[in-house]
């Protein structure tokens, strides 16, 4: 059974942008080795943390939305532990009325990157 | 003043405070997904130490307070939120 899933990652602020964009592939790898089929993905950049992790304040926040097997989320969240680059992560399933917004959101942002 | 005060002489003294009713936001507005990415809207339901409003405060139904506290706690984990603080607003 495939679902919707979100999780959106910090990357530590040492990394040079070539780097960030590097560990971002990485992860998209697994998921898609995985068979999951990404349907979204935005960056950040660089943002204040509202409280230090590992003693930065700053990070890389990424996001991703795909669509996967429940089981490919326990693997993206045990190279998430084993990779040092990463601060923090969060996924989690989008329930109906989430994968609306999401679609929404994702919609928008497609026509602001068409007009620009 | 007199003819001002032949128009408001009242038999009963009209009650000052007027309570307002409380409303639930989400369910006037029709937004069915609280987004844990957008912190400056989320901060509307905490006070100043960052601690969650509670409902009789806010007039926000259970059902979208439960989808509050939820998206606040995502926010707070990803640290677009902080768990603690002060002087917040």
């Amino acid at each position: 059974m495939l679902n919707h899933y979100e999780t959106v990652f910090i990357l530590t602020p040492v990394l040079s942008d070539v780097q960030m964009k590097e560990a971002v592939e990485k992860f998209k790898a697994i998921l898609t080795e995985n068979g999951a089929t990404i349907t979204n993905e935005e960056n950040w950049g660089l943002r204040k943390l509202a409280y230090p992790i590992q003693k930065k304040s700053t990070g890389f926040y990424s996001l991703l939305q795909f669509d996967a097997e429940p089981s490919v989320i326990a693997t993206l969240e045990t190279q998430f532990r084993r990779d040092e680059r990463v601060l923090r992560f969060l996924s989690f399933r989008l329930d109906k009325y989430a994968f609306e917004y999401a679609e929404k959101r994702k919609n928008v942002k497609s026509k602001e990157v068409k007009e620009n | 003043m007199a003819a001002n005060n032949g128009d408001i002489r009242y038999l009963t003294p009209p009650s000052v405070d007027v309570k307002k009713k409380k409303y639930c936001r989400f369910k006037k507005s029709g937004i069915r997904y609280i987004d844990y990415k957008d912190p400056e809207f989320l901060k509307k339901f905490l006070n100043e130490q960052g601690k969650i409003l509670p409902r009789r405060l806010t007039g926000t139904s259970l059902k979208f307070q439960r989808k509050v506290a939820q998206a606040v706690k995502r926010a707070r984990h990803i640290a677009l939120l902080p768990y603690v603080t002060d002087m917040m607003k």
